[in-house]
């Protein structure tokens, strides 16, 4: 099985490990992710606004190119899943803001290509069975919180790879991977995004409140799906230390590095050496 | 030659705006037939009906023509003039040129309304020629009541009827009557307490001897029509004898065995022979068989030791009763949304998250608490209670359209009934709007916020969670444009009322309308709101959609006034508008029977002088046909015709266009 994959900019640079612990599970469990031939940034944000139409133009050139690898297109960051997702769903259901924005890259494209999650890949088409099966070490019931941040989610109806207040899918294969998951009230709250720029309070406090909600609720590592997630729960935890006293560092992981270190993969491989807050003694610890 | 008379009504200025009246009355005046046209300000008004009267006996008309608003307006009026000016009414028609006409059409030079009024009227006046006298169809009155259901609309329509001087047959799916009431600690606007003012009343439906009450009983099948329905009751077992049992409540107090009772909503447990609270209306105990281990695996028998006059019988059986009624109140009641699909309230997860029925338990006096407010987690009074209204309701995306009605006016209830208990203690209610109409009800959630101290907070919630033994409420203050966090003790959630389950079979079981929420429709909601389609058979209460306790009663005793106004006559009279078979073309393929949505096709058996059957025709049940005529488009032999549209009827219209 091959399945055209978007990787985004972010993945090619600041969270390389994410990109290649994802590639070499989906060779473990036996499919290709075949990287489209030409791709864009995603623009990393879906208009808010409903005739804003060039905002939708720079992911829609993205799903024409994936178009014409397949009927199907993976991703694996949260903001870009998001974006392609919705900007999908604006081209197939609006055939009026379709041939604006068609004319406008000089491509044709109809919105049939489905826009699926590496999750939900993970879930639908190679099944968490198989992927138990193919574990190699298994985590050690090391206590994974999941967590979700908005972009996976929502809006309802228009993306969603899970329940969208009750979501389980990556709790689901953390416990496959000899994972605890565990769970933490604050998992599908936002964790301040683009923000980091202008406003690093309110990042402080929204991502604090999730790396608290996580730590209080036993976890020992968090697991996200998103880099700019990622980078805010790294990042706001010097001020999580700075306001409760005792507070120790937890590492923030991408899932498929995880996916990874069951799968048998290098820790050079997973990436683990790019993360801030290191998950390589909690691993240790747990003899895995 | 038909003589025909006219009558183009103005409807003040509602026809006459976009129909020339005048200049109708005059082309009518050319049709064949027609002896008489005018036009008039009000045809519905008493100097047009006196009109209409004269009209007839001066011209000798044998027919006339009331161009005017929808037969379902005044069609009996109009009827009922020349039926008191000496002439059938059914040579009495309507044509509508109102609903379907003039209000339609906005054409200010009057000429498109004018011109479809000429058609309408021309081809009411030729189905009018071939039209035949009727006559209004008498069959006779069974002068028994069934209601289904024992709640507070049950019971009253139960009363009413019985205090009319007819018999009732009451049906209850639980071991007592009381329904939801019976769960309620006070009841809103004044506070009194709701037990003492339901269980006269069901000790009142118990004791009165034209009332026969099933309990633990549902209704199978209902045959026939108003007037002669007959009903198959199932009596679930109960293992205990009605007849021999005392209601001592020994057998109770012996059983070792304990399960979640339905009754406080899972807040407590009951025995496993039990009735479901101290005033249970009978006070006769059932076992509950899939938790009884005597029944299950033949193990214990503690009950039947104990039990005095040897009531208890284990090999008791359903048993399926029949009784002959002529009309069925349904009063079914409601039930809660089930809470477990609003995972962001942690209802089902979070011990101390509870619906507003459970508060009512814990609030009340007989409850698993004796009345005082303790959380269910650790029996903790709680030093604050968020209340969050409008739990699914009001909320297309995971719940239901509607507003539930009464949750505005139980949880400024709960506000009080919780201060009064728990005086430090601190009430906050995220809501939507309030909803406070009905007597002294704004009054009383002014109440609640105002004197009582209810924090009220305009927005929704979106998560609630626990923290450290508290149950973290966030949510939104609109009003003040904020972001709030409360952490709370209990959260009680005012959870969308909803159909009970099964209520769709029911009405099945009944042929009887319901919506895409599973709420009875009525005949009209409106002018007929306690009517069904299918005649003889009201509706009472919360079955129809949400409604508080003064409007169920209301809403039983209309049901009960309008079976007793039915049973006022050995015999009563019904449209004659109905379909007929001609039997000698009849070919018996039975795709009418199919195809009668109200069941009132029989099979008949024709037989020879030796009383050998010879053939069989269909044949219809003039009590049951509402006259839809959907039979006569499902005959292949063209031989069903509906009186007062017969094909011949129809085509002459059509020709007439």
């Amino acid at each position: 099985m091959k399945i055209p994959y978007y990787p985004g900019c972010t993945l090619n640079t600041v969270a390389k490990g994410f990109d290649v612990s994802a590639r070499e599970s989906a060779r473990a469990l036996g499919f290709e992710m075949e990287e489209l031939g030409q791709w864009n940034c995603c623009g990393a944000s879906f208009p808010l606004s409903p005739d804003n139409l060039m905002g939708l133009t720079a992911p829609a050139k993205v799903l024409a190119s994936a178009a014409r690898m397949g009927d199907a297109v993976t991703t694996l960051c949260s903001v870009c899943y998001n974006v392609l997702k919705r900007t999908n769903k604006a081209l197939r259901d609006d055939g009026e803001k379709r041939s604006v924005v068609t004319g406008f890259i000089e491509e044709e494209y109809d919105g049939s290509t489905e826009v699926i999650h590496f999750l939900e890949v993970l879930r639908d088409r190679v099944g968490f069975d198989r992927v138990r099966e193919s574990v190699k070490r298994p985590l050690g019931g090391i206590r994974a919180a999941a967590y979700y941040g908005c972009m996976l989610l929502r809006p309802a109806g228009e993306v969603g790879i899970d329940r969208h207040e009750g979501p389980t899918i990556m709790e689901d294969l953390l416990s496959v991977l000899g994972c605890e998951p565990v769970d933490f009230p604050n998992k599908i709250e936002c964790c301040g995004a683009h923000l980091a720029m202008t406003r690093t309070d309110v990042v402080e406090r929204l991502s604090g409140n999730v790396l608290e909600s996580a730590v209080d609720c036993g976890a020992e590592v968090v697991v996200t799906s998103c880099p700019l997630c990622q980078y805010n729960l790294e990042k706001s935890q010097a001020k999580v230390a700075e306001r409760r006293a005792g507070y120790r560092h937890v590492p923030v992981v991408y899932f498929t590095q995880l996916l990874g270190i069951a799968l048998g993969q290098s820790d050079e491989m997973a990436g683990l050496g790019e993360n801030r807050w290191d998950v390589r003694p909690l691993l240790e610890a747990k003899g895995v | 030659m038909a003589r025909i008379g006219v009558f183009i009504c103005q409807c003040g200025n509602n026809i006459e705006s976009t129909v020339d009246t005048k200049s109708v009355s005059e082309e009518m005046e050319k049709v064949p037939g027609v002896v008489f046209s005018c036009n008039y300000k009000f045809m519905c008004s008493s100097p047009g009906q006196e009109m209409l009267k004269e009209a007839i006996k001066k011209h000798k008309l044998d027919g006339v023509v009331v161009s005017a608003c929808s037969p379902h307006m005044h069609e009996k009026t109009f009827r009922k003039a020349c039926e008191s000016a000496g002439l059938n009414p059914y040579r009495c028609e309507i044509a509508n040129i109102r609903e379907q006409c003039s209000w339609v059409h906005h054409d200010k030079t009057k000429k498109t309304g004018t011109v479809k009024s000429n058609d309408l009227t021309r081809m009411t006046i030729e189905r009018l020629k071939r039209n035949r006298p009727l006559k209004k169809i008498n069959i006779p009155v069974n002068k028994r009541a069934l209601v289904i259901g024992g709640g507070i609309a049950g019971i009253q329509a139960a009363l009413d009827i019985a205090e009319g001087g007819r018999e009732v047959i009451l049906v209850e799916k639980e071991p007592s009557i009381g329904g939801n009431m019976a769960r309620l600690s006070e009841t809103f606007p004044t506070m009194d307490c709701s037990q003492c003012i339901l269980t006269p009343k069901m000790v009142e439906a118990e004791l009165h001897e034209r009332i026969k009450i099933y309990t633990y009983s549902e209704v199978e099948g209902l045959d026939g029509y108003i007037g002669n329905f007959t009903v198959r009751i199932r009596k679930k077992a109960k293992y205990v004898d009605e007849e021999l049992c005392t209601g001592c409540g020994e057998c109770i107090e012996k059983c070792p065995f304990k399960a979640s009772s339905e009754f406080e909503l899972g807040l407590n447990k009951r025995k496993v022979i039990y009735t479901p609270f101290p005033q249970a209306v009978p006070n006769i105990p059932v076992i509950d068989a899939p938790n009884c281990t005597m029944i299950q695996k033949g193990k214990c028998g503690v009950c039947a030791k104990v039990c005095g006059p040897k009531a208890i019988d284990f090999e008791q059986t359903d048993e399926i009763v029949e009784e002959k009624v002529g009309a069925v109140v349904v009063a079914t009641g409601y039930e809660l949304m089930p809470n477990e699909r609003f995972g962001e309230y942690g209802y089902g997860r979070i011990k101390d998250v509870i619906n507003g029925l459970q508060f009512e338990r814990l609030a009340s006096s007989s409850g698993p608490t004796g009345g005082e407010i303790r959380r269910p987690s650790d029996g903790k009074v709680p030093e604050s209670v968020v209340f969050i209204q409008c739990v699914g309701s009001r909320d297309e995306a995971k719940g239901v359209s509607y507003c539930s009605k009464i949750c505005c006016m139980y949880t400024a209830k709960h506000t009080m009934l919780y201060k009064h208990k728990v005086h430090e203690g601190q009430a906050y209610v995220f809501y939507m709007d309030i909803r406070a109409g009905g007597k002294r009800y704004e009054e009383f959630t002014r109440r609640a916020i105002e004197d009582e101290g209810a924090m009220y907070l305009r927005g929704r919630v979106s998560r609630v969670y626990e923290r450290g033994g508290k149950v973290v409420v966030q949510g939104a203050d609109t009003l003040s444009a904020s972001q709030v966090e409360i952490e709370a003790d209990m959260v009680v959630l005012a959870t969308a009322i909803v159909s009970r389950t099964g209520a769709d079979t029911l009405a099945q079981r009944l042929g009887i309308g319901y919506d895409r929420y599973r709420f009875y429709n009525e005949y009209h909601p409106k002018l007929r709101p306690v009517e069904t389609v299918n005649a003889g058979i009201y509706l009472a209460g919360a079955c129809v959609g949400p409604m508080d306790i003064p409007e169920s009663v209301s809403m039983g005793s209309a049901a009960a006034s309008k079976v007793l106004a039915l049973f006022s006559a050995d015999e009563m009279a019904r449209e004659p508008i109905v379909a007929g078979v001609d039997k000698t073309r009849c070919n018996a393929c039975w795709d009418c029977l199919v195809a009668c949505p109200y069941s009132a096709i029989e099979k008949e058996e024709v037989k020879n002088r030796q009383g050998e059957t010879v053939r069989w025709n269909a044949r219809v049940n003039e009590g049951v046909c509402q006259g839809c005529g959907v039979c006569v488009a499902a005959c292949r032999s063209k031989v069903i015709d509906l009186a007062g549209y017969t094909d011949e009827q129809v085509y002459a219209a059509i020709s007439a266009f």
